[in-house]
């Protein structure tokens, strides 16, 4: 199974998210002059949405200066985002962004923390798709 | 002649350059994108639609309305500013202001709203009815109760999230509804503008609580969190006979229902808590959660069928900070 890579700031939605998950993943800093986490292998990433009312800023500075290394770009494969329904048509918006700017697919969508019914879809989920990730790859 | 400084204390002004927290320019730069006013709503258009409802849904939806005025009403006047004097940070304190503005617009819409719609004299019983409603009366008063400045700056704050993220949603459920048949769409699209700005509210306010959870002790946590906790037990029942009021009667109180169990839920994780209601009690009506979220996308891997990758459309990505 691939790795997980999260960004999550102070209010702390989605770390709580990916603590209910109950996977490793590694955490991209809040402060700008931290050390970038360096995955190893194939992950998915979870993002926040921090969209104004026209979809601007969805994707948060320090995920975005995560994924402008090439090399770490390369091993995304896939994209779960946080946001709020209350957001209307920008609900979930960073995943739509990372996914065309990276070419990978938006796997699922969740507000908030997640709810009981998010953590076991996206437990499954990511068990199918990392099998299948892997049957193309082989 | 005598020294007219009758206080030594230094007037410090606001200094946006030097933040002590990034969340509270942040959220200022979110609130100020957002900012709205009802003319920019065509509600003229949904004077044709008004005329194709009953008269007991046009009660009801006037109804709901003076309710969710009175809530903006509280929130505007003395929630907001109530919590001015806690703030942490000079900036927060701007954010507040905002906040409190905002619920002022909120307010000021319905009333764009009925003078669109509706002749006075209706508007007029629906305002009568929201000082006479019991229940209306009751959830206004427990949350003014705990904007009182002799409560603790935290529970001032689970108040307000708890007002901002869950008990509009008793109202806000009938403007969506009616835009999943198609009716009062215009009027959805300026709740829709009034629903974004809430959750940006409560996110704040919830954030600014568990900051402060940080500076108490874990007994003094365990406190704010049984509060919290009982609070929203409160507040939840009257909410369910103001429901069964308003809803009975076109038999839509156990949607209205699942519709609050699941806001309720989300008020709680604004403020870093748990669920209280198990997912059984949360499924809402889809054709509710596709009025709230129009034109998102919806489809994703793990829902779907599984059949096809889905790659984002055409979406904004010019942000600078991208550089490929």
């Amino acid at each position: 199974m691939g790795g997980l890579v999260y960004y999550s700031s102070a209010s702390g939605n989605t770390a709580r998210f990916v603590e209910k998950l109950g996977l490793p993943a590694l955490r991209i800093p809040i402060a700008e002059d931290a050390p970038m986490p360096e995955p190893s292998g194939p992950y998915v990433l979870i993002s926040p949405t921090y969209a104004d009312g026209e979809g601007r800023g969805a994707v948060a500075r320090q995920v975005i200066r995560f994924l402008n290394d090439p090399d770490r770009r390369a091993l995304l494969r896939g994209v779960i985002a946080g946001g709020n329904r209350n957001f209307g048509k920008t609900y979930g918006r960073a995943g739509d962004v990372i996914s065309a700017k990276c070419h990978v697919p938006v796997l699922y969508r969740f507000e908030l923390a997640g709810t009981e019914t998010d953590i076991s879809r996206v437990r499954a989920g990511l068990e199918t798709f990392w099998g299948m990730t892997c049957s193309t790859m082989a | 002649m005598k020294d007219h400084a009758v206080s030594k204390t230094v007037l410090k002004a606001i200094n946006w350059n030097r933040l002590q927290d990034d969340k509270d320019l942040e959220v200022w730069n979110r609130l100020t994108a957002n900012f709205w006013l009802p003319e920019k709503v065509p509600l003229s258009n949904d004077v044709p639609s008004w005329a194709t409802l009953r008269p007991e849904e046009q009660t009801l939806t006037i109804r709901v309305f003076t309710g969710l005025t009175l809530l903006d009403t509280v929130q505007n006047n003395v929630g907001a500013p109530s919590l001015m004097p806690d703030s942490i940070t000079p900036h927060e304190e701007a954010v507040l202001s905002n906040i409190a503005f905002m619920e002022a617009v909120h307010a000021r819409s319905y009333s764009s709203i009925f003078s669109t719609l509706c002749g006075m004299k209706e508007v007029d019983e629906a305002f009568r009815w929201s000082e006479e409603n019991p229940h209306l009366q009751a959830k206004a008063q427990i949350v003014l109760d705990k904007y009182r400045a002799t409560e603790h700056p935290l529970k001032k704050k689970v108040a307000s999230v708890f007002l901002e993220s869950f008990l509009f949603y008793s109202g806000f459920y009938l403007p969506m509804y009616w835009s999943s048949r198609a009716k009062l769409t215009n009027t959805a699209d300026l709740i829709r503008l009034i629903i974004r700005d809430e959750a940006v509210h409560g996110y704040y306010i919830g954030y600014k609580y568990q900051r402060g959870l940080e500076t108490l002790s874990e007994a003094q946590r365990q406190e704010m969190k049984d509060f919290a906790f009982s609070l929203i037990f409160d507040l939840y029942e009257i909410e369910t006979k103001y429901t069964e009021e308003l809803y009975d009667g076109i038999g839509l109180t156990e949607d209205v229902k699942a519709f609050l169990h699941y806001n309720a839920n989300k008020a709680l994780q604004n403020l870093g808590y748990e669920a209280l209601f198990p997912p059984q009690a949360c499924e809402v009506n889809p054709a509710i959660l596709a009025a709230l979220s129009p034109d998102s996308e919806n489809h994703d891997f793990f829902s779907g069928s599984g059949s096809s990758y889905v790659i984002g459309k055409a979406v904004a990505t010019e942000d600078e900070d991208w550089d490929f």
